[in-house]
């Protein structure tokens, strides 16, 4: 099979900064905090790479979307072998409120602008958990999808994905054009090495705006407030069986 | 003592004494009024400086000869101009590494020359200046920034990758435990590009410059010192010789190789009876008579990547012939000496205290064929190719130790905050709180000599030995302190392998000693410093000679001196430059270098040329030139925090007033003693018992109970 890969790179907050709530409780605070792309990511880039080093596939296309920070994040997956990069302009009110279903829209619209054969994505963003964005592009574009991937094979025209589901493995085959997205397991990604870091700078970033793509931004979630997590209770020891029974029974657990 | 004074001298005198009632008319009068207001020995100098305007230019010619017969006073200005035909020797001796026979009479007037091309260009150099009591901010205010957009977004975009590596992929302990980087690890770092940051990207390297630089070196110093030996053997001294010397055929022919690792570098100067005394060396390369080829035997001890580099620059001898004499005299020559030449071979891995993870063992060259094309630099000009290649890459040493102590400091200060004694987290008692403070500015301190060092070699500095080697000894010293303490803090926690500072400790200790003792160093950063000073002081005798044209050349002079030991401000000030929240640290700086220069003076005075040999008195020159260039790296790089209103700019305030004060008291204490008799005393002291140890092969005293 020969054709072109679209790979989804989200840029997140680095997964071993502390994360901290904002004092007016609407989001995190992202200001001057380390970021880097999200680890799901990573492993989408690096089987898309994979693919293309097999000759699998004859490209590579990096997709990110959101303000001017996010080439960086286009950048190191060009660094790690991706051939070039779309960087959709998403800033101020639209990027606080981008999500799955934003993103799925454009991602498909750019599908089928690019005349993409495949989409890998990451299973899920480390910053919001959404695991969304794999499933509805496939169903922005109509097209079949193998979730979770451990495995992924061309087999002719069609793709055999290992899927990791509750309880074990489950292998599907599905027709191409299609979109995966990535578990843990598939790849480890590589690293970045500085003569590619080099070499990506001379690798082109497209920008274009979502209404070059005629998407319509609106979000129907709207984020009420966002809290810190309780914090944990001191425990305590007790002394029987008999105590322990007793402070469940005071406590309402049993 | 009874003369008559004539009237230039009048008219410098008067202009400085011009509130003083009577006239100005012998010697008698003026040294009542100097001793009036300045202590006598200042003032019997400055009437000996006074009256030689009064004297003709073959007496100044006279003095230079300095016959025996001469009284002590005479002899002791006459010292002043004996400075200058100190140049030769310090110039080379001062690198640590004492030329002595190699530096033959043609070195001597090479040296002159550059010595005149020196005096007519004024040092920037801040350390220069610091020994003559002046102040020059132009390389250390504000703090260098040299990167522009493009060069720092690339060392963001690879500081990440890098910091993920070392992170995930590099296990220091198991590097110790197995005395060899892993093999991994090792394929990781080549595809990683860490062995080439410095080459031209153009020749397969990542073109990185010395400050791009520096930030890499001070994540590999902060995970894995044993590591940052493996490179920085290979690529900051191993093959930094071709870089700076090679030629357009060298470099294309060696740098894409050893920038990928595919073959790596050692650099080979060290030999069994050769260490700090590098001009000593013994290995010797004969040139062919066809002129083709030399033949190279020696072997060299200690050499980092011995046992795996393919690539070595190798320092022999090489027999010369002088073009007027006809006399032969060996001198230094850098050689590239490929391993697949034959002949070289290579002796066990060496058992050592720490950075077990680097590999370093003794080379051997047994008649080895070196074809001519792999001279470096020039055939006989090895010496100047081996102090420049160290000399570039001190500023590495620093970078990577400041990494290190942020690592260090960081364990320190989890132990701290979690560790709870007496009822509470140790970090609430005093003792703790001195020990983290006093890491945390030393942390700082290296760190803003590496990056203003680094700074200064960007902007195309060329003056920057005595700073490079300043911060390479601070950086050795600051870094085992603050091991040491971490391991304190720690207590019997840090002392256990698992916590792993005790192999940071281990690897430190090798800092203090190689690419340069840190005493050998102490010794150049004076020399250095008292050099400069001296030439100084003969330009001054040069205007002595024409009074009338340099009349107000000499009147500053003067004046400055005498308010100097007047304790009035000469004028000097770090106003304008320093942030006005740190005039009072800015102000304790000039008034540390206005007396430091006064001491350097009077040094010069008393010693003369025979201040070299004063290692007592040196030691301490230095220490003093090493707290107050601290001083001034601190105050740049907290005022341009503070100017540009960095949330951390109220703590490095703190770092920087805290810094300054302590070290300012040590700078007095140190010119106060030297200043004092007692130091006179001590020094002798000091000598006779080191030599009735030596006599007496250790302890001399019997054992307290008599057996």
């Amino acid at each position: 099979m020969t054709g072109r890969v679209l790979v989804g790179v989200k840029r997140v907050i680095d997964y071993a900064v502390k994360i901290r709530v904002k004092p007016d409780n609407t989001g995190v605070a992202t200001d001057g905090v380390k970021h880097s792309m999200n680890p799901f990511c990573e492993i989408a880039v690096e089987e898309a790479v994979r693919l293309k080093e097999k000759k699998l596939v004859n490209e590579v296309v990096a997709v990110s979307c959101g303000p001017q920070q996010v080439q960086e994040t286009i950048r190191t997956a060009l660094a790690m072998g991706a051939d070039r990069g779309i960087h959709v302009e998403v800033s101020g009110k639209d990027y606080e409120s981008l999500g799955p279903l934003q993103v799925s829209k454009i991602l498909a619209a750019l599908a089928k602008k690019e005349d993409a054969s495949l989409i890998i994505l990451g299973k899920q963003a480390i910053d919001d958990d959404c695991n969304q964005t794999g499933q509805m592009t496939a169903a922005q574009l109509d097209w079949p999808q193998g979730t979770f991937a451990s495995e992924v094979t061309f087999e002719g025209d069609k793709l055999k994905v290992v899927r990791e589901v509750d309880g074990g493995l489950e292998t599907i085959k599905i027709n191409t054009p299609a979109v995966v997205t990535a578990d843990l397991r598939l790849n480890t990604p590589r690293y970045a090495t500085l003569p590619n870091i080099m070499k990506a700078k001379k690798k082109k970033i497209a920008t274009m705006k979502p209404g070059d793509l005629g998407v319509d931004m609106s979000s129907r979630v709207e984020v009420l407030r966002v809290d810190e997590p309780p914090q944990r209770q001191a425990g305590m020891k007790v002394e029987s069986v008999e105590e322990l029974v007793g402070k469940l029974k005071e406590a309402g657990r049993i | 003592m009874r003369r008559t004074l004539s009237s230039p001298t009048l008219i410098i005198l008067q202009s400085l004494f011009k509130d003083e009632p009577g006239e100005i008319r012998s010697d008698r009068r003026l040294a009542h009024l100097f001793r009036s207001k300045l202590s006598f020995a200042s003032s019997l100098r400055l009437i000996m400086l006074v009256r030689k305007v009064t004297q003709n230019a073959a007496l100044c010619n006279a003095v230079l000869r300095l016959p025996p017969s001469m009284s002590g006073v005479q002899r002791r200005a006459g010292a002043v101009l004996t400075v200058q035909t100190l140049r030769p020797y310090v110039s080379q001796s001062a690198e640590a590494v004492l030329e002595k026979s190699a530096a033959g009479s043609d070195v001597a007037s090479k040296a002159e020359r550059v010595d005149k091309k020196a005096a007519s260009v004024e040092s920037k150099s801040f350390a220069v200046n610091m020994f003559k009591g002046q102040i020059s901010t132009s390389q250390v205010f504000p703090f260098p920034t040299v990167l522009n957009e493009e060069q720092s977004e690339f060392l963001r975009e690879i500081v990440g990758p890098c910091t993920k590596f070392f992170n995930d992929v590099n296990d220091p302990a198991l590097n110790d435990q197995l005395e060899k980087v892993e093999d991994q690890t090792l394929e990781g770092l080549k595809q990683m590009g860490a062995f080439g940051l410095q080459v031209p990207a153009d020749l397969g390297g990542v073109g990185l410059n010395n400050t791009q630089y520096a930030r890499l070196v001070e994540i590999v110093g902060m995970h894995d010192l044993g590591v940052g030996i493996t490179l920085g053997a290979h690529q900051s001294i191993g093959f930094k010789g071709i870089l700076l010397y090679g030629n357009k055929q060298q470099k294309e022919k060696y740098l894409p190789k050893l920038a990928s690792g595919e073959t790596m570098a050692a650099f080979c100067l060290t030999e069994p009876s050769s260490g700090s005394d590098a001009a000593s060396i013994r290995s010797i390369a004969v040139p062919s008579p066809c002129g083709k080829y030399f033949t190279l035997n020696g072997s060299k001890i200690w050499i980092s990547n011995g046992g795996l580099a393919e690539i070595f620059t190798v320092f022999a001898k090489t027999p010369m012939k002088d073009e007027k004499t006809g006399e032969v005299k060996d001198k230094i020559t850098a050689l590239i000496v490929e391993r697949s030449f034959g002949g070289v071979t290579h002796g066990p891995p060496e058992k050592k205290m720490g950075i077990k993870a680097s590999n370093t063992a003794e080379v051997f060259f047994e008649n080895v064929r070196v074809p001519a094309e792999c001279v470096l630099g020039e055939v006989g000009g090895g010496f100047k190719v081996a102090m420049n290649i160290l000399n570039n890459g001190r500023f590495g040493m620093a970078a990577a130790l400041s990494g290190t102590m942020k690592g260090v400091l960081a364990k320190a200060v989890d132990h701290a905050a979690n560790r709870t004694q007496f009822g509470n987290k140790i970090h609430n008692y005093g003792v703790i709180q001195e020990k983290m403070a006093r890491m945390a500015m030393m942390q700082y301190v290296t760190e803003s000599m590496a990056y203003m060092v680094s700074g200064n070699m960007d902007s195309g500095a060329t003056d920057f030995q005595i700073e490079a080697a300043i911060s390479k000894i601070f950086a050795s010293e600051a870094a085992w302190t603050v091991t040491d303490e971490c391991i304190q803090i720690m207590g019997g926690m840090g002392f256990m392998k698992d916590a792993g500072v005790e192999r940071v400790l281990r690897d430190l200790r090798i800092f203090r000693i190689f690419e340069g003792t840190n005493d050998i160093l102490r010794l150049f950063v004076a020399l250095n410093g008292f050099q400069n000073a001296g030439n100084q002081l003969k330009n001054l005798q040069k205007a002595l000679k024409s009074p009338f044209s340099n009349a107000s050349l000499l009147a500053g002079e003067i004046t400055k001196r005498a308010k100097r030991k007047a304790g009035m401000g000469t004028g000097l000030t770090l106003q304008g430059s320093v942030h006005p929240e740190l005039s009072h640290s800015g102000a304790l700086a000039v008034k540390a270098i206005e007396q430091f220069g006064e001491v350097i003076e009077e040094l010069l005075l008393k010693h003369g040329k025979r201040i070299i040999d004063e290692q007592f008195v040196l030691k301490r020159v230095a220490d003093c030139a090493i707290d107050l260039y601290a001083m001034i790296v601190v105050l740049s790089r907290a005022s341009r925090s503070l100017s540009q209103g960095h949330s951390s700019a109220e703590h490095e305030k703190m770092l920087c007033e805290t810094w300054c004060t302590e070290a300012y008291e040590r700078i007095m204490q140190d010119i106060k003693f030297l200043k004092s008799g007692t130091s006179k005393q001590t020094f002798k002291n000091l000598r006779a018992i080191s030599a009735a140890v030596v006599e007496n092969g250790g302890v001399v005293s019997p054992h307290p109970l008599g057996f």
